[in-house]
């Protein structure tokens, strides 16, 4: 929709600025819960809404005390903590694994390539309730259910599709004469791997990495099943808060995790920014 | 007999071409399979390999004869249509097994299990297990029926044999709230007491109207981000991803915070007058909350695959159609619209997957009305403990994913698939 000619009639005026007020109130929509959090979560008294005193901007009405909770309380500090050493883990393990697996399936002489694919990107197809579902029961068969270790294989699961994706669809485009350049040139293929493939797939492995380690980071329904009380991750916390006692530490909580997106999205954004300069390098 | 031509060619080291060729491609093959080995036993092991003992336990029935080996011996050459008791041998099998499993603590076990079937059998075996063992000598069948009437039943018996192999239909016919008679007839229960089926049609609806209301929503800006310059377009985009990127117990303690009757649309609307105070709205809790809650949620990813179809859509396709003389709508409506078609069956079929095995956020903004077949699935894992049904409607709810992932495949391809 090009900027509005000139001559254009009385109906077609109309329906531009209607048109544009309707995509005003879906990117509201789509906005507006992720900020209405914000001052909520530095609301004095223990409610999910405005009261009177911060409406009118009065000081009295604004606290920060649900941040203090957050900092200082045992469990939310726990939470934390399994938080991101279990994402962290899940991470390593997911990205190593799924890129090999992806270096293989970009191979033109990989044999049954859709088939192996599919079984690959199945944990994302799945619902989470089932794999949650059999997870728990085959894990608390093998002894794995309540502990990090579980938990940090079923979220490495979880995540390698996402690897697996974003590395295969860097390499699409990658150029297999660079590598016999690279060994006519005398380099060794451990050489080759490091100084040649490596640079190039690095940005697909960063963001695929970003996918799993978010994965884990906000993924609830496998850690209630697989997980117990020790491994609560921030999620989880924030999953019983909700259920048992709702305060509003919570909501800030929330608020910090938005800024945590936020950082994400950006980081994607200038990955992204990257893998288009160097192709651009490639092209010319 | 060196007359043909590819036999003579051969390589350095003295080898036919077409045996060296062969032997470089295997190794190849080889090496790319080596790649994909360790990620492909790691999804094995943790995640395919807990999926098949799932479903496997959707069948599995191995208890009764595990707890009441002697029993099921013995039932084997009783015909359960004769309409008459076993026999003196069964009554002696049981009481023998029961006090083997009093002493096991597994007389419940098995009680529990056979409750699923039958209610009452629970209570029947938590008792008969301290009764048995005050029955010491023959007659068996007398004194066992004396403990508790309940022995004197065909029925109770038809039950067990029934359940003695160790396989079993029974979870997957209680999963679409059916049953066997003794008799082996299939018996489908009342539908006002059919749950599951409910519940399955619930949450296909359900979905349904979420990826309308996400269609409705995401149509418009996916249109207006594709059609705005590059540098508006990227600014666009961005509000669509931050929600996408955001968690998702953030996005649900937001609604929660907006929809309740203390929450702010309510306050709002008190406040201006639409709705007095004793009366403001019950939003949460139902199915408006699950439906508002996950078409703000699954957005993102209809918006996504649209935009990214709407993309490719040459601008000149449309001044081409007004040129000829097509007045606007009948110019989007025959001439853009068809050409977005592939984008909103991606879309569409991505947001009913994901809809559907929705657990989060229908178990915190659904109350009961608005709750999912996931939510059912997690009920008999976490509270009736029945496994063995949790088990099946898992299998039921993963056979439609699939159905409708093989049918993205066809439209969209996985090899397509974008992330972000």
């Amino acid at each position: 929709m090009a900027a509005l000619p000139p001559y254009a009639s009385t109906p077609e005026r109309i329906w531009y600025y209607a048109f544009r007020i309707i995509c005003a109130a879906v990117f509201f929509f789509l906005i507006f819960p992720l900020m209405v959090i914000v001052p909520l979560s530095f609301n004095a008294v223990p409610f999910f809404t405005f009261t009177t005193e911060m409406l009118a901007f009065d000081p009295a009405g604004y606290s920060t005390k649900w941040y203090l909770d957050f900092f200082t309380n045992l469990n939310w500090q726990g939470a934390v903590w399994n938080s991101f050493v279990i994402a962290f883990f899940a991470t390593i393990l997911s990205a190593s694994l799924g890129t090999l697996a992806a270096l293989g399936l970009s191979r033109p002489s990989m044999p049954y390539r859709t088939l192996i694919m599919s079984i690959l990107i199945s944990p994302m197809i799945v619902p989470l309730i089932i794999s949650a579902a059999g997870m728990y029961f085959f894990y608390s068969r093998v002894g794995l259910q309540g502990t990090h270790l579980g938990v940090i294989l079923a979220h490495a699961a979880l995540g390698t599709p996402f690897v697996v994706i974003t590395v295969t669809a860097t390499l699409v485009g990658f150029d297999n004469n660079l590598i016999r350049a690279a060994n006519s040139l005398g380099a060794s293929p451990t050489r080759t791997f490091f100084k040649v493939i490596v640079p190039l797939i690095t940005p697909g492995v960063i963001s695929g990495a970003l996918f799993a380690f978010i994965t884990s980071f906000d993924e609830v329904v496998v850690v209630l099943f697989v997980g117990s009380f020790e491994q609560r991750t921030i999620p989880w916390q924030m999953f019983s808060g909700i259920r048992e006692q709702i305060s509003p530490t919570i909501l800030a909580v929330a608020t910090l995790l938005t800024l945590v997106s936020m950082l994400m999205l950006f980081a994607l954004e200038l990955l992204r920014r990257r893998t288009e300069r160097l192709r651009g390098i490639k092209n010319t | 007999m060196q007359n043909s031509a590819s036999a003579a060619i051969v390589t350095a080291d003295g080898q036919p071409l077409k045996v060296s060729l062969a032997r470089a491609l295997r190794r190849q093959r080889m090496f790319a399979l080596a790649l994909v080995a360790p990620l492909f036993i790691f999804v094995a092991i943790s995640f395919i390999i807990p999926i098949a003992d799932m479903l496997f336990r959707s069948v599995e029935n191995g208890i009764v004869e595990e707890i009441l080996p002697q029993t099921v011996k013995a039932l084997e050459s009783w015909d359960e249509t004769s309409g008459e008791l076993p026999d003196e041998a069964v009554f002696a099998a049981m009481v023998a097994d029961l006090k083997v499993a009093r002493k096991e603590r597994t007389n419940t076990k098995v009680g529990q299990r056979l409750n699923y079937e039958r209610s009452g059998m629970s209570s029947l075996f938590r008792g008969a297990g301290r009764k048995a063992g005050r029955i010491k000598e023959a007659p068996y069948k007398e004194q066992l029926i004396k403990s508790d009437k309940d022995w004197g039943k065909i029925v109770t018996w038809q039950v067990i044999k029934q359940f003695s192999p160790n396989l079993t239909p029974g979870y997957y016919l209680a999963s679409v709230d059916a049953m066997q008679t003794p008799e082996g007839e299939i018996r489908f229960e009342d539908s006002e007491k059919a749950i599951h089926t409910k519940l399955f049609i619930r949450t296909m609806i359900m979905s349904v109207v979420i990826t309308l209301m996400t269609l409705l929503l995401g149509f418009p800006i996916a249109y207006l981000i594709a059609t705005q310059p590059a540098k508006i377009g990227n600014l666009l985009i961005i509000l669509v991803l931050l929600p996408f990127w955001t968690s998702l117990l953030v996005r649900t303690t937001s609604w929660i915070a907006l929809l309740q009757q203390q929450g702010v649309i309510n306050d709002i609307l008190v406040f201006i007058g639409i709705i007095s105070d004793d009366g403001r709205l019950t939003m949460i809790h139902n199915a408006t909350g699950s439906v508002i809650a996950m078409t703000h949620i699954l957005l993102p990813f209809m918006v996504l695959p649209l935009y990214s179809v709407m993309k490719t859509v040459p601008p000149t396709y449309m001044r081409a159609a007004t040129s000829l003389g097509a007045h606007p709508w009948p110019a989007f409506w025959k001439v853009y619209f068809p050409n977005t078609v592939p984008g909103i069956g991606a879309g569409a079929i991505l947001v009913f997957i994901l809809a559907i095995g929705y657990y989060i956020t229908p178990e915190l903004v659904g109350g009961t009305s608005g709750t999912f077949i996931s939510n059912r699935i997690a009920f008999h894992i976490q509270n009736s403990l029945n496994w063995g049904l949790a088990a099946a409607l898992g299998a039921v709810l993963l056979v439609i994913v699939l159905v409708f992932y093989l049918l993205y495949d066809k439209i969209v391809g996985i090899d397509n698939m974008k992330l972000g």
